[in-house]
């Protein structure tokens, strides 16, 4: 890709794939804004202009400072979780053990169950405060069962969450703590640093980069998380673990409200992108070290 | 205050035995080096001193006091590795200053002795950089520096100047022999390199397969090399083993000959050959020499030797520097 001639060629020949991208993207987000401007009820067939009006409906519905709340509650708790947990574990799987192909194996297992249906076994076979594993062992010591989704909904929901992004995260920090020289420890070793020197020292620093895509992909994923609210709580009791993309969910197609929905929606991709900007100002810097 | 004993040390790794019992000692203030062919165990040995291996038996000492199962922050000793590992997200400053921080010094202590450090090597001008942004040899003194600010006891250098270009490590080795004599500490320093090896030691010791082959001063192994293989390992370019019936006409299966002790003439001579490659570095000359029923010998000339493939020249070694091995390629006395 050298010559004139040859970016024009190369250009020419990608523009194809990056025209389908741009409308793959531009459509979907152009009629959103075209509905967020208009009152569109599926249950009425009118539709006319509404001006800012579904916005402001919206906006100052409490749910939506609920939801709001519970959105950045299950992003920060389940990135917490995970990238500290997934550092332990990761650390504990880089230590040659037997079986270590078949233990990585089953550890990764989690991440590739589809959201439904570990939402449904935890909510099921876990959660349940009659007949799921939880309440049995809190028989078993005698103490009464915890109803979690009733009692603790949002817990719950990042415990599920957690459980599901945890092998993502370990598996990404696994690959950063097997690529660091092994004479880098040893030479903080000779240095006199103990292990918790080691790791807090060389190891944390050696997997910042690793960290920080695992942090800003997660973000990503857990701002839309949906599946596991509406098989488990419905975003309830109440509002209780109700999120921004399942409030849009709610008023879009349980209430028919298609220009509200959209006016969320659109609210919705705002935020996001707020959360990169200030995400990307935190830990990008480590991105290009 | 850094004498280190080896006792019957051996180290196995499963079934295969890389090191079987040696014994050793490193006088306080020796340069020791070892040097031998790649796996013959001499970083394995290194490391079994600096603690970063477990030994499988024997007893390591140091300053005379058991060491064999310190860890190796107790053990007083500093190590400069092959790929330097110096911290990558640290700078220069801070990984000098990483051993005093870990030995839990204050800072204004620290600061001074990183700035000793910093003066000795040289690196003031780039202490706050990364060693991203630092050259090989850079890299190579920021390491050093992180080991001489411990005021170890020993230094063990691990191949240092292995990833260095020719001129760079032609210089790191004068600094490191000059550190040593400024220092005065006992440095041991793995290589490859015979050139090195002859260059630095006070001591070389010669390893094959981990056995000790001979251990003494450069000059005595140049001069009576134990072996055969010390013979060839040692003086470059290496020595001509000879076996044969041209042998056997100087009283020994085995003779070798080093190529500067050998008379090259144009007329007579003890041996005569045809001249296959000429290497002119002005101040010397190499010659390979195709000699039929001996081999093919290398002789080292004068710069202004004159001769060019195809030309016959005739060769005598010297009798007085002539090696003589017996059967089992063991040095015959005398």
């Amino acid at each position: 890709m050298s010559t004139t001639h040859s970016r024009t060629a190369g250009k020419a020949m990608i523009s194809p794939a990056v025209i389908l991208l741009f409308l793959w993207m531009i459509v979907p987000l152009v009629m959103t804004l075209y509905f967020s401007f208009q009152f569109y009820n599926l249950l009425d067939p009118v539709t006319s202009f509404a001006g800012f009006a579904n916005y402001e409906y919206f906006l100052t519905d409490p749910a939506f400072f609920e939801a709001l709340g519970n959105t950045l509650i299950i992003v920060i708790g389940v990135l917490c979780i995970t990238v500290i947990g997934g550092t332990l574990l990761a650390l504990l799987l880089d230590q040659p053990m037997f079986g270590q192909g078949i233990v990585r194996l089953l550890f990764i297992a989690p991440f590739f169950v589809m959201p439904t249906v570990s939402a449904l076994v935890w909510k099921n076979m876990f959660m349940n405060p009659t007949n799921g594993l939880f309440a049995f062992l809190s028989k078993l010591v005698g103490t009464t069962p915890i109803d979690w989704l009733g009692h603790h909904p949002l817990a719950s929901i990042v415990m599920i969450v957690s459980w599901q992004w945890l092998p993502f995260a370990t598996l990404i920090l696994l690959t950063a703590m097997q690529s660091l020289d092994s004479e880098q420890i040893e030479a903080a070793e000779m240095d006199g640093a103990s292990a918790l020197s080691r790791f807090f020292h060389i190891i944390v620093p050696h997997l910042a980069r690793a960290g920080t895509v695992v942090i800003l992909i997660q973000t990503i994923f857990l701002l839309s998380i949906f599946a596991e609210i509406l098989v488990t709580t419905a975003g309830g009791p109440g509002y209780a673990s109700t999120n921004i993309p399942y409030l849009v969910y709610m008023q879009s197609l349980l209430q028919f409200d298609v220009g509200g929905g959209s006016a969320g929606g659109i609210v919705a991709v705002i935020l996001a992108n707020i959360v990169a900007i200030f995400l990307m100002r935190l830990v990008g810097k480590n991105l290009d070290l | 205050m850094g004498s280190i004993t080896l006792k019957q040390v051996a180290k196995r790794f499963g079934d295969t035995e890389v090191i079987p019992p040696l014994n050793l000692t490193i006088e306080d203030g020796e340069f020791v080096v070892f040097v031998g062919p790649s796996g013959c165990g001499k970083s394995t040995l290194l490391r079994l001193i600096a603690g970063l291996e477990d030994v499988s038996d024997g007893v390591i000492e140091i300053d005379g006091n058991d060491a064999t199962s310190l860890p190796p922050a107790k053990r007083g000793l500093a190590m400069v590795f092959q790929s330097y590992a110096l911290y990558p997200h640290m700078t220069v400053r801070k990984n000098i200053a990483f051993p005093l921080k870990m030995a839990g010094l204050d800072q204004a202590t620290i600061d001074a002795k990183v700035n000793g450090a910093a003066a000795t090597l040289n690196l003031a001008d780039y202490i706050d950089r990364r060693p991203g942004q630092l050259s090989g040899g850079q890299r190579q003194r920021v390491a050093i520096g992180r080991a001489i600010v411990r005021e170890p006891s020993a230094f063990l250098f691990d191949e240092p100047l292995s990833n260095l270009d020719a001129a760079l490590r032609g210089n790191m080795r004068l600094e490191i022999s000059e550190l040593h004599q400024t220092l005065a500490t006992t440095m041991i320093y793995v290589t490859h390199d015979q050139v090195e090896a002859m260059t630095m030691a006070d001591k070389i010791v010669v390893l094959r397969a981990g056995h000790i082959e001979q251990v003494g001063s450069p000059l005595d192994l140049y001069r009576e090399p134990a072996n055969l293989f010390v013979a060839g390992f040692i003086g470059s370019p290496s020595m001509n083993i000879i076996s044969g019936p041209a042998a056997e006409a100087y009283g020994a299966p085995t003779i070798g000959v080093r190529p500067e002790h050998m008379d090259l003439s144009h007329e007579g001579g003890a041996w005569r050959g045809v001249v296959g490659v000429s290497e002119h570095l002005g101040s010397d000359t190499f010659l390979r020499v195709d000699v039929e029923g001996v081999g093919t010998l290398t002789a080292r000339a004068g710069g202004e030797f004159p001769a060019r493939h195809g030309d016959t020249v005739g060769l005598t070694p010297d009798p007085e520097r002539l090696h003589r091995f017996d059967a089992n390629g063991l040095r015959i006395a005398g």
